[in-house]
């Protein structure tokens, strides 16, 4: 397919590309404009199909994204210069901004509980559970990563029900007073949908952690135990130190899942009752296709990108520093 | 050994209750799924007489036929296009390092972060303008692009630590930059394609943003996408539902179980490294 280049010109830019990275690159800048512009064009060849793809998918639309936000417009008509206006509107309009509060809420849900609690499992499996236990909880744990975030939401969406199991257990267990249809309820609604995320999130958390556990050094944990540390004293000196750079990834995924959050939402709540579990993906959505304000749904989808960016660089500046 | 007993038996506890957690949610909705169609079953009951033709029922009207055809043919579009143009991407960026490729590795990293919640709205108006909307390719183009800054990022870690030697050797042999693409580094990068296109392929079956918005017929959708609609028409008879939720999630369950290591290890590498 790339036509046949004859050989000389490839040979002396592979001996040239060898001596670039032994000696200081600026010795062979005048040789590098010589020969090898073929290879370069064709080098450029083969970024292209991905970098098309990428360029007219994706930046080509969160360009536009950033146009359609300065804009009022109902996806059909003329568009309306408004400058920033869409942006106060997301500031000031309650229902607005409390989907920016949700999402931040949700971070809890999907972020925090599940890399903690994925800390605590992961230990447990590593101190105790090494063998068939600890495999078998690991696939088990790990399975509602690989369903549709839809399924799960459909699940839930049944299991919190009024004549759900989770009422069922309540009642068995005693707890007749406090059941309800979980999802419809103003002030649980937002939790629940949360436990959703937890339960998604915590095997892939678990997971993860465990694998770094278990490439770490197996002599630092037995002078841990021969000194007699309890689980909290090695969990604390040694695991959550060690295991920094796993516990950022962790972090930056669930974050990002609790920032775009839509699939689950969408299924078990579409954003209500009222607006208790409305988030930025969901609102943009309702913006944009039921009410057709498109400028403000756009203003709403930058802030959103913007907020991703501003908690995500921080974790990775924190945990990818080596100690 | 120096670990206390009590704390064998919480550590085990503790494992076995989360488990329980984790599986019971999936038999309550197998449970559901059996029992007579149209009524409300009260959670955790055994049906008198098992239903099993709640599942045939289901089966019919998602259309399974059609969606698994449909889901099918998104995801043989969108992998392998995918893994090939990733791959040489990865290639020219990580090993032939040609100019400007930190650059281009700036911009494909960029995009990581980015929900596609983000860039939804224009979508569906630039697919509209392009006459794409509601096919297929509405669905296969978009994520061949949103896939392309991990994937093209995954490669590229791969071939950065691939020796110099083995092009070099292969250009004094006399051959062309396609060639040592092709014959020679293509079949060495056979272990993380296949992590990528597993990993793609979950996704690309799970998608439901995607093919909610850019398609409204249900029958050209993901399986994900498909079972929003599916919920939407069936939301009151929870266990038809119920058994429509099954039919959906068994393939992702079967290839789970069969594939279980791989799948595990994909995805955790995948977290990894992006």
């Amino acid at each position: 397919m790339m036509t046949t280049s004859d050989n000389r010109p490839a040979v002396s830019t592979r001996s040239q590309g060898a001596s670039s990275n032994r000696r200081p690159p600026r010795g062979n800048l005048p040789r590098r404009e010589l020969l090898p512009r073929r290879e370069n064009v064709i080098g450029w060849l083969f970024t292209l199909p991905a970098l098309v793809m990428y360029a007219v998918f994706v930046l080509l639309p969160l360009a536009l994204s950033i146009q359609y936000s300065f804009f009022r417009w109902d996806g059909i008509g003329e568009m309306t210069w408004v400058g920033l206006k869409n942006y106060a509107t997301v500031l000031e309009v309650p229902d607005l901004l409390a989907t920016i509060v949700n999402a931040f809420k949700l971070v809890v849900f999907f972020s925090f509980i599940p890399v903690s609690l994925g800390l605590v499992v992961a230990s447990v499996i590593h101190r105790v559970a090494t063998g068939r236990l600890g495999a078998i909880s690991r696939t088990v744990l790990f399975l509602p990563q690989v369903i549709p975030l839809v399924a799960a939401g459909i699940i839930w969406g049944w299991l919190l029900a009024l004549p759900g199991l989770i009422n069922q257990v309540l009642r068995a267990i005693g707890l007749g007073t406090i059941t309800r249809a979980w999802l419809g309820d103003f002030d649980w609604a937002l939790p629940s949908v949360g436990f959703i995320g937890i339960w998604v999130l915590l095997g892939f958390c678990t997971v993860l952690l465990w694998t770094g556990m278990s490439k770490l050094d197996p002599a630092l944990y037995e002078s841990a135990r021969i000194d007699g540390a309890s689980w909290y004293k090695e969990f604390a000196s040694v695991t959550v130190p060690l295991l920094r750079q796993e516990i950022g990834v962790c972090l930056t995924v669930t974050t990002i899942a609790a920032l775009a959050a839509f699939d689950i939402v969408y299924v078990t709540t579409a954003g209500g009752p009222g607006n208790s579990t409305a988030v930025p993906g969901i609102q943009i959505y309702i913006l944009a296709f039921t009410q057709q304000r498109i400028g403000l749904a756009s203003a709403l989808a930058v802030m959103l990108m913007l907020l991703v960016l501003a908690v995500i660089l921080p974790i990775q500046r924190l945990t990818r520093e080596v100690s | 050994m120096q670990i206390a007993r009590g704390e064998v038996w919480t550590s085990r506890a503790l494992l076995i209750a989360l488990m329980l957690i984790t599986i019971l949610p999936f038999i309550s909705i197998f449970i559901t799924a059996l029992h007579p169609s149209n009524t409300v079953p009260s959670g955790f009951q055994w049906p008198a007489e098992p239903q099993w033709g709640n599942f045939v029922e289901a089966f019919n009207v998602a259309n399974m036929t059609t969606l698994l055809g449909s889901s099918t043919f998104i995801v043989l579009a969108v992998v392998p296009i995918s893994l090939i143009i990733s791959t040489m991407a990865g290639f020219a960026i990580g090993h032939l390092r040609i100019p400007g490729s930190r650059v281009l590795l700036f911009l494909f990293v960029f995009g990581l972060t980015l929900p596609f919640g983000g860039i939804i709205v224009p979508l569906y108006y630039l697919e509209r303008s392009m006459g794409i909307y509601n096919t297929r390719l509405a669905i296969v183009l978009p994520l061949i692009g949103l896939y392309m800054p991990f994937a093209v990022y995954w490669m590229r870690a791969h071939f950065v630590n691939m020796p110099e030697e083995i092009s070099e050797a292969a250009r004094v042999d006399g051959a062309t930059t396609w060639d040592l693409f092709w014959r020679i580094h293509l079949p060495l990068a056979r272990p993380p394609m296949a992590s990528l296109g597993i990993l793609m392929s979950v996704w690309t079956w799970n998608q439901f943003l995607i093919a909610l918005v850019l398609v409204e017929d249900p029958s050209q959708r993901t399986m994900a996408g498909a079972l929003g609609a599916f919920q939407g028409h069936y939301a009151t008879n929870v266990p038809l539902l119920c058994a429509g939720t099954i039919l959906i999630l068994l393939p992702t369950l079967i290839i789970f179980v069969l594939f279980q290591g791989q799948i595990i290890a994909a995805l955790l590498q995948g977290s990894v490294k992006g």
